[in-house]
């Protein structure tokens, strides 16, 4: 029973390893500046707790191996364990620990602790049950107000984000189904819900945040390759979650200026 | 590490530290325990106080969640998308402070009537192992009318806090007008929901003394029953402290 | 020298005393176990149906026809809701802890019988009014089980959200009350009611593992409670605690100026302690099954103590890190994420601990050991995986992917499930007298080690690719088609699972009947439970109260008659 258990464990433990280490299932290829730092982060993460997950597993199945009873067996050792040990190990753990905590600290710090840059592209995506809108502030830099009470999911993106029409900032905005930004350029996202919690999340671009009724919140990501990406929702918004999904487009600089040029001219 | 002591005599256990009254072991735990000054008697009034006390954590818990709320929301911005602006709109709420404070007042004179109650409890209890002297009096009963006036004024609070609501509807103030108002109701709503737990708790300690139950049960009732109303009324003041002064 | 104390109450007569409204410990320890074997019975059966839906969501199935999405989104509320209430905090602490709390620390009974078998009712009537959700208008809610604002709060938000919802909530306010009333029990009965000589540093390490358990829940419970209140209040009267302005499908809700994040920092202020209160009694079996079938101390149990102490303590300062996407504030999530990596060290320290007890030990492979020994390798994977989560830098990829459920089902769905059975097979023989089958046990611990690790540990891997939670199919989005044969793979490892926990029944009521008898200690073991017949009379120990001489684990004690010394064994006396 000590080899079987022992056998059993640490196949399961090669197998769960070999499919880690082989990126068979992986995270999709980064297409942002942020993706480096946190894909290293992640394989620092990966490689720390890997080593723990194989030595203490294989601790696990050799000890009940070797020590198992059998009429060669010596006596259990009569010990109430080894203090010095304990705080060894524990130190060793908690400066482990938090050490691997600190190191990932500055990447966060850039990804959330900053605003957006001035000459960030700006993109105002509202989750609705269940598409995604995306909004574009137009020539004027502003985006327009909107009112709750103007919506009207079934009239097109305008009226489905209450957009108010006696706005003068209104005008330029445009609103579209598809996201499409400049690459190279760092692109703002202000992020809205008009009903439930949705979270907007793009897999190549490391990027997601909740998209909150009542918040606008304001994130910030670069995106560094061109590219068709998926978008999708990452939070429990209703009985659609599973098909609320979008498309980002990332394309050079001026494809994103004659885009965005000819919707300001379809809506005049 | 430890090693094997031959049985010679282990007749008294080490143990850290000896948690009953001092008696010699055997003493008092026989069949009978039901003498006040008897280890099992204390014990169980320990026990019942130690259950109370865990009681009052889990409900001091429950309003320290509603004040964190309260807190959070008088606070909160909230995006109003007509002016994509953000806004507060906690609006105070005009409370009936004299009605609030004449509660208050009722609530603690039957803070104070509880207390006489168990007091005299107390002192019957201490009494009790000499009232077999002629001439001894325990004064039977005598916590009765305490008990029956704390009820009274709890169910004045009671009472007192309903008309304090149809005074806050009668100005337009209902549980879902504004989010301040929402809180009154429910801070309110929710303590006087646990008076009235301690108003059945008073009504059963009563019953304990009518049914002529054993001393000691009779004063461990009443005594958990008081502990619990004073939380009550200390629960209230702070409520409405809380109410009156974080607007 | 024995003291005769009293009895709080004479051995019931009659049948509805003795097993239907009985104060006895004993009995309603049993109720709540088996309320959670019918629970664990249902959470299954709506994951079996989950998984099948995932791989082939147009397929009909028999009696229940085709499943809609949200349909699935109900079965997956339902079934994480039943499991972490119904499952994970009932078995271990209401059902183990009840019985065998009283009997590890001398005592006659729990210290407020009444009020136990109060706590045990409303249980029952808060599990009846949760299942009542399925049949009611509009089915189950499709909310989650944690039940975010305002998808909960909203009636018009989705089908189920109506009555179907108000029962949920309703159920789960229940059973808080009913969790805060047994916590009160436990906490008095562990402080007040040990026998002499059973100091606290004495008390089995389940014993500190319950009684961590209750002060968790006491303090959590009640924040949920508040939280229930608040969202019932939203639901049907029309406050806005919880939801802002806003429409849903276009028409205005009728709320303003209230904050969906209110009701995540109040849910998982309760959450986080929860999932410990899941998981700290099946470290104390863990602990105790280890001891005592490596014949080994277990390997320094003061350690052991305190790290259960800090789990609790920190278990409170570490919400947060369900909530880095949420909206809060980033400097915030780096608090909470230092807490939550702070919390990681006495976990591994009481990995540690386990192995060291291993280490040198004489080990026996009876079923209790083989799931304590699982436990362990479960533990350390599930746990291993919470340090990704933990960083929030990292959690951007990963947050509400499948790697989440698949960290906290190798740690609470296999884990703290391990924990159960490896108690079930430990304390078997004393509850009903007889021995579970070994040969049948072994087959269900293979089936089911390997079993779940084949349906977790891919979840992570689905989580690293983007596989978003609770997707009810996996046919929109172009980037999830490849992962369809890996979910395959899951749900026919689910099937192979379940149907092994067929074993698992049969052996079990089985046993109940035709188990072979079994001695007052058939493992040898040290602590008090051991001392008293089988199954114990009704006050536990016949009258005759136990006086503890010895700490819990002296095993192999060198000069001793024999290699295990019980607690209460005068004759030889150790210096634990």
């Amino acid at each position: 029973m000590g080899l079987l258990l022992l056998c059993v464990i640490w196949l399961i433990t090669i197998a769960s390893t070999y499919f880690f280490i082989a990126k068979t299932w992986w995270l999709p290829a980064g297409a942002s500046a942020s993706a480096a730092a946190i894909d290293h982060q992640f394989a620092v993460t990966f490689v720390l707790m890997g080593v723990i997950f194989v030595a203490a597993q294989m601790a696990l199945g050799y000890f009940v191996w070797k020590y198992r009873d059998r009429a060669s067996a010596n006596n259990a050792s009569y010990s109430h364990g080894n203090l010095k040990l304990e705080i060894i190990w524990t130190t060793l753990t908690l400066i482990l620990f938090i050490g691997l905590n600190l190191i990932g600290g500055p990447i966060w710090a850039a990804e959330r602790f900053r605003p957006a840059a001035d000459e960030a592209t700006r993109v105002e995506v509202t989750g609705i049950q269940f598409a995604w809108y995306f909004r574009y502030p137009g020539p004027d830099g502003k985006f327009a107000t909107t009112k709750p009470e103007l919506e009207d999911p079934s009239a097109g993106g305008e009226a489905a984000l209450g957009l108010d029409p006696s706005d003068p900032a209104s005008k330029d905005d445009v609103v579209t189904g598809i996201m499409v930004v400049p690459v190279g350029r760092e692109v703002e996202v202000i992020l809205r819900a008009h009903d439930v919690i949705h979270s907007f999340f793009v897999p190549s671009m490391r990027f997601k945040q909740d998209a909150v009724p009542g918040l606008a919140i304001h994130v910030h990501f670069t995106p560094t390759e061109t590219g068709s990406y998926e978008i999708a929702c990452a939070e429990l918004c209703g009985l659609g979650h599973y098909k609320m999904h979008g498309i980002l487009k990332v394309v050079s600089q001026s494809e994103f200026d004659q885009w965005l040029v000819a919707h300001e001219a379809e809506k005049q | 590490m430890a090693s094997f002591t031959p049985a010679v005599s282990a007749h008294h256990p080490t143990t850290s530290r000896r948690r009953d009254s001092g008696l010699p072991p055997g003493a008092g735990g026989g069949g009978d325990g039901r003498r006040p000054g008897s280890p099992d008697y204390r014990a169980r009034l320990r026990r019942a106080r130690l259950g109370l006390a865990s009681a009052l954590v889990s409900i001091l818990m429950l309003f320290i969640a509603f004040t964190s709320a309260y807190i959070v929301r008088q606070g909160l911005p909230t995006l109003d998308p007509s002016t994509n602006k953000v806004v507060h709109d906690w609006i105070p709420v005009q409370l009936p402070t004299a009605l609030f404070l004449f509660n208050t007042t009722v609530l603690l004179l039957s803070s104070v009537t509880i207390e006489l109650a168990r007091r005299q409890l107390v002192r019957q209890a201490a009494l009790e192992p000499v009232a077999s002297i002629p001439g001894v009096s325990l004064g039977k009963d005598r916590e009765l009318p305490w008990l029956g006036m704390t009820i009274v004024l709890g169910l004045c609070f009671l009472t007192g806090q309903w008309l304090a609501w149809n005074d806050l509807a009668s100005r337009g103030f209902y549980v879902a007008t504004g989010p301040s108002s929402s809180f009154v109701y429910l801070l309110t709503g929710v303590h006087a929901v646990h008076l009235l737990g301690g108003v059945v708790a008073l009504l059963v300690a009563g019953s304990t003394v009518l049914l002529h139950r054993p001393l000691e049960s009779r004063r461990i009732v009443v005594d958990v029953t008081a502990w619990y109303w004073h939380f009550m009324a200390l629960l209230w003041i702070y409520i409405l402290a809380l109410l009156e002064f974080a607007r | 020298m024995v003291a005769q104390e009293s009895h709080e109450h004479a051995a019931p007569q009659g049948f509805i005393r003795k097993y239907v409204f009985s104060l006895d410990h004993k009995v309603i320890g049993l109720q709540y176990y088996f309320l959670a074997l019918t629970a664990v019975l249902v959470g299954m059966f709506l994951s079996l149906l989950m998984r099948i839906h995932v791989v082939w969501p147009n397929a009909s199935l028999p009696l229940l026809g085709d499943i809609k999405p949200e349909t699935y989104l109900s079965l997956v509320t339902m079934h994480g809701t039943i499991m972490v209430f119904f499952v994970l905090t009932t078995a271990p602490q209401g059902g183990f802890g009840n019985y065998i709390l009283p009997i590890q620390i001398g005592a006659p009974d729990m210290a407020f019988p009444v009020l136990n078998m109060l706590s045990f009712w409303t249980t029952l009537v808060a599990y009846l009014v949760m299942l009542a959700a399925f049949f009611v208008v509009g089915g189950a809610p499709l909310h989650g089980w944690t039940g975010y604002a305002p998808l909960s709060a909203l009636q018009s938000a989705g089908p189920g959200e109506g009555l179907g919802a108000d029962l949920w909530i309703t159920s789960i306010a229940l059973f808080c009350v009913a969790s805060l009333m047994g916590a009160l029990n436990f906490i008095t009965t562990t402080l007040d009611m040990r026998a002499r000589g059973m100091s606290m540093m004495r008390m089995p390490l389940t014993c500190w593992s319950w009684f961590i358990t209750a002060i968790l829940g006491l303090l959590a419970f009640g924040v949920l409670l508040s939280a229930g209140i608040l969202l019932l209040l939203d639901r049907n009267i029309g406050t806005s605690f919880f939801v802002p302005l806003g429409t849903v499908n276009g028409q205005l809700t009728g709320h303003k100026g209230g904050s969906p994040l209110l009701w995540q920092h109040l849910f998982w202020f309760f959450g986080h302690p929860e999932v410990y209160i899941a998981i700290l009694p099946g470290m104390g079996v863990a602990s105790q099954v280890l001891s005592t079938f490596s014949r080994k101390p277990i390997f320094g149990y003061k350690a052991m103590v305190y790290a259960m102490l800090s789990i609790g303590l920190l278990g409170f300062m570490v919400w947060g890190h369900h909530m880095f996407m949420s909206g809060m504030s980033p400097y915030s999530a780096f608090a909470f994420s230092v807490m939550t990596m702070a919390i990681g060290v006495p976990s591994a320290i009481k990995t540690f601990n386990w192995l060291g007890t291993l280490h040198k030990g004489r080990l026996r492979f009876q079923a209790p050991m083989l799931f304590a020994i699982g436990f362990v390798s479960l533990f350390v994977s599930g746990g291993l995986s919470g340090p990704f989560l933990a960083q929030p830098a990292l959690d951007i990829p990963l947050h509400d992917t499948a790697f989440v459920p698949g960290h906290f089902h190798l740690i609470m769905g296999v884990a703290a499930i391990f924990g159960i059975f490896a108690a079930t097979y430990y304390w078997f023989p004393k509850m009903f007298g007889r021995m579970m089958n070994e040969r049948l046990a072994r087959i269900h611990f293979f089936f089911t080690l390997i079993g779940t690790y084949c349906v977790f540990m891919p979840m992570h891997y689905l989580g690293l690719a983007g596989q978003p939670r609770r997707y009810s199919q996996l046919t929109e989005l172009t980037y999830l088609h490849h992962l369809l044969p890996l979910n395959r793979f899951m749900t026919y490892a689910a099937v192979v699972t379940i149907a092994a926990q067929l074993v698992f029944l049969f052996n079990l009521f089985w046993s109940i009947f035709k188990g072979v008898k079994a001695s007052d200690n058939p493992w040898e073991a040290t602590t008090l439970e051991w001392t008293t017949a089988t199954p114990p009379p009704h006050d536990n120990f016949a009258g005759h109260t136990p006086v503890v001489y010895n700490g819990p684990y002296e095993y192999s004690v060198p000069g001793a008659p024999r290699d295990y010394v019980m607690q209460s064994d005068p004759a030889t006396v150790t210096a634990h």
